[in-house]
């Protein structure tokens, strides 16, 4: 093509022009377009365009387009998209919205010749196996996150701590070192930072629920089981933190994770994907733990997971560059780029908990948190949120017991999921 | 062709004018009634955005007039009104009324009135967020704090949250008030004012007499615009709370944020359509029952 192109350019500007008409033509007529959609995200977009190039030199024949929404449109647009028969060919989902996606048939599924059950099962984390329906699978994710430590290493030099908590306990005494009060008593800096709203409720429900002895639900998730002893017990030490110890206050500086940038905050829990956005943060120097263990040593994480899946949109030759793309969005060279780019862990073990990861400073606490890490599934993520968010704020603000507060939190938690599955 | 050409003038104006009034006619059945329409069918069928529509009657309304929730929510959007509409009636009428009888600067005072009403919304609730968070960030807390008083909860607080929302939206309608108040009281003739001296009635009997009657067109357009606007609120609620929308405990939560929060958060779109068909009745209602009070007898 290139040297057609040069021939007319030497003859004549109608040439160049009638070339580069026949240039355009060919072309489409052998390549495959297809559309793929995420929400923005900067450091994922760029793992995706990086991984769009990689496949495209693979398959000059197939040409990829990523569109990428706002996060708060996301869900809504591709709500709306794809059952109008508008949208991505390629999408990616949260994990939680699977069940919707298939029971109005808008995904397909994938062939089990190219994807074979058993070496999904055999490869990737057990958490992906609810991805599978009929003895096929829907969709499959290139990383999984899970929750961890941040501290401030200059706030902990400063208050002459040697290393991150171990132990609840541990982080209640290392926090109250790091909190600074002004004049009158109000918080400067916290020790922790709190707030259900950003990861925290995770936290609570998979993690400190099951420290405290508890389950936070049954095994299939449709029945709430926290509401005992152990519940509030593991609420009563949460909401501890700001009304006995003073070494947080919730919803500091408006947002946790801006606590923990500014310096104002000595450690903060978030998950894996927010390593991209303060690596990104000048003069802040920070390190990672795992989540501190249980009274009784127990050791828990939440993990949660984006998957790709093929639309129903996607047909013919559509559906084939659309399956072969997915599975290059599975491969272990994608779910290293994806590390090296955003910093979520490979979905498969083999090329997550490998050495080198465990070794590595930043990842490695994730990594070993994934071994042990639960996935709660969700009807309505935010909705669930929402009663755990209420039930610490009844008792910040109204003085409630956390036994009350539970209680109430569970009926509701319960007649969202009754209503969902029912 | 032939039939036009067999019509008289007059039913040929007609048809013109019929062609004509079309366009607005097709532009409110496509784009207002058949979305309305469709809102109320909606409100009886249960759908996700994904699946198929299915009927449920009226388990919608049932389930919501069951809720504590929309209760809660529909007191506070009352609560949005009641404390909106006479508060910035009566200072923007204050700042007008005043503001008419000041030469010096008169153009700069009034630009500066109308400022807030200019700026977008969502900047001015992400500000004001801001300027009502604790210590080490906030500006009135820190303000506070400099002089050793106890920090404000502000959005904190499920009492006080409300009004903190409240006050910047107000304070941001305030300038469109203030210049149709000044319309309103510029278009008064002056023979009335100058009667009413001759006569020797002093101010505040001419304020009462001449001045607020005569603006009743003027209040009644603004009492009706400011109702809708405070019954609606969302923008100022939504982004001043979005790590808790609504909250705390639902304290700031107005209607329209619920049926935001329905249907695209829950992704409940039947339930979130019966939620509009409450809303849009009760506007409606709102609405008739002031233009009638209102009226002129």
């Amino acid at each position: 093509m290139k040297i057609l192109n040069k021939k007319f350019w030497k003859n004549s500007v109608t040439g160049l022009a009638a070339g580069a008409v026949f240039a355009m033509g060919t072309a489409a007529a052998n390549a495959v377009e297809i559309e793929y959609w995420q929400y923005f995200f900067e450091a994922r977009v760029n793992a995706v365009d990086i991984l769009i190039e990689n496949f495209e030199a693979a398959n000059p024949d197939i040409t990829v387009i990523q569109t990428t929404f706002p996060y708060a449109d996301y869900r809504t647009k591709v709500a709306a998209s794809i059952p109008a028969g508008q949208g991505p060919d390629v999408v990616q989902l949260f994990y939680g919205w699977l069940n919707d996606y298939v029971d109005a048939d808008l995904i397909r599924p994938l062939p089990t010749d190219m994807f074979p059950p058993e070496q999904i099962e055999a490869e990737f984390f057990p958490m992906v196996q609810a991805m599978k329906r009929d003895g096929a699978y829907m969709a499959l994710p290139t990383a999984v996150r899970a929750l961890a430590l941040f501290y401030n290493k200059r706030l902990f030099e400063e208050a002459g701590i040697e290393a991150p908590p171990e132990t609840l306990d541990e982080l209640v005494d290392i926090a109250a070192a790091l909190t600074k009060r002004d004049g009158s008593g109000n918080i400067t800096q916290v020790g922790i930072t709190t707030g259900m709203n950003a990861q925290d409720h995770h936290w609570w429900r998979e993690v400190l629920v099951r420290q405290f002895g508890g389950s936070p639900y049954t095994d299939d998730y449709k029945t709430v089981t926290y509401n005992d002893a152990s519940g509030i017990a593991a609420l009563q030490w949460y909401a501890d933190l700001e009304t006995t110890h003073g070494v947080t206050q919730s919803g500091v500086m408006d947002e946790p994770q801006a606590a923990f940038k500014a310096g104002r905050a000595g450690m903060h829990i978030d998950g894996s994907f927010r390593i991209g956005a303060l690596n990104s943060t000048r003069g802040l120097e920070w390190g990672v733990a795992e989540l501190p263990a249980g009274p009784d040593g127990m050791r828990s994480n939440y993990s949660s997971y984006w998957v790709n899946a093929v639309t129903s949109k996607a047909e013919g030759e559509k559906q084939e560059a659309a399956l072969k793309f997915m599975a290059y969005l599975t491969s272990d060279e994608a779910m290293q780029i994806w590390l090296e780019t955003v910093g979520e862990l490979p979905a498969k073990p083999t090329a997550a908990l490998t050495d080198a990861n465990k070794a590595d400073p930043v990842f490695g606490p994730f990594v070993e948190g994934l071994g042990y890490a639960r996935t709660t599934i969700f009807a309505n993520e935010s909705g669930q949120r929402q009663v755990i968010m209420d039930a610490l704020q009844r008792i910040l603000l109204e003085d409630a017991s956390a036994e009350t507060a539970l209680g109430e939190a569970a009926a509701t938690e319960q007649a969202l999921l009754d209503e969902y599955y029912n | 062709m032939f039939g036009y050409k067999s019509l008289s003038i007059k039913q040929k104006q007609v048809v013109w004018a019929w062609g004509f009034l079309a366009l607005p006619v097709v532009f409110y059945s496509v784009i207002r009634f058949y979305p309305t329409f469709g809102a109320v069918l909606l409100s009886f069928q249960e759908w996700n955005l994904l699946g198929g529509k299915t009927w449920n009657g009226i388990e919608n309304y049932q389930k919501l007039f069951a809720d504590p929730v929309f209760w809660k929510v529909f007191g506070n959007t009352f609560l949005y009104l009641i404390l909106g509409t006479p508060i910035s009636l009566l200072v923007s009428f204050i700042i007008a009324y005043n503001l008419d009888k000041v030469r010096f600067m008169h153009g700069t005072i009034r630009a500066l009135y109308f400022l807030p009403f200019m700026t977008s919304t969502v900047a001015m609730a992400w500000l004001w967020r801001w300027f009502y968070q604790p210590v080490p960030i906030g500006l009135f807390n820190n303000m506070l704090a400099a002089i050793s008083i106890p920090q404000f909860p502000f959005l904190k607080s499920t009492f006080w949250a409300l009004p903190s929302i409240w006050a910047p939206a107000v304070w941001a309608g305030l300038g469109f008030q203030v210049i149709i108040f000044m319309a309103g009281i510029r278009a008064i003739p002056n023979t009335y004012y100058e009667a009413a001296r001759i006569d020797g009635v002093g101010p505040w009997t001419i304020l009462r007499e001449i001045t607020l009657p005569l603006l009743k067109p003027t209040i009644v357009f603004l009492v009706v615009f400011s109702s809708i606007g405070f019954l609606r609120i969302f923008d100022q609620v939504f982004n001043m709370t979005t790590n808790d929308p609504g909250g705390p405990l639902n304290a700031t939560k107005p209607l329209v944020l619920m049926i935001y929060d329905t249907a695209f958060n829950a992704f409940d779109m039947g339930y979130a359509a019966a939620q509009t068909v409450v809303l849009f009745t009760v506007l409606l209602v709102v609405s008739l029952v002031q233009l009638r009070i209102m009226r002129d007898k």
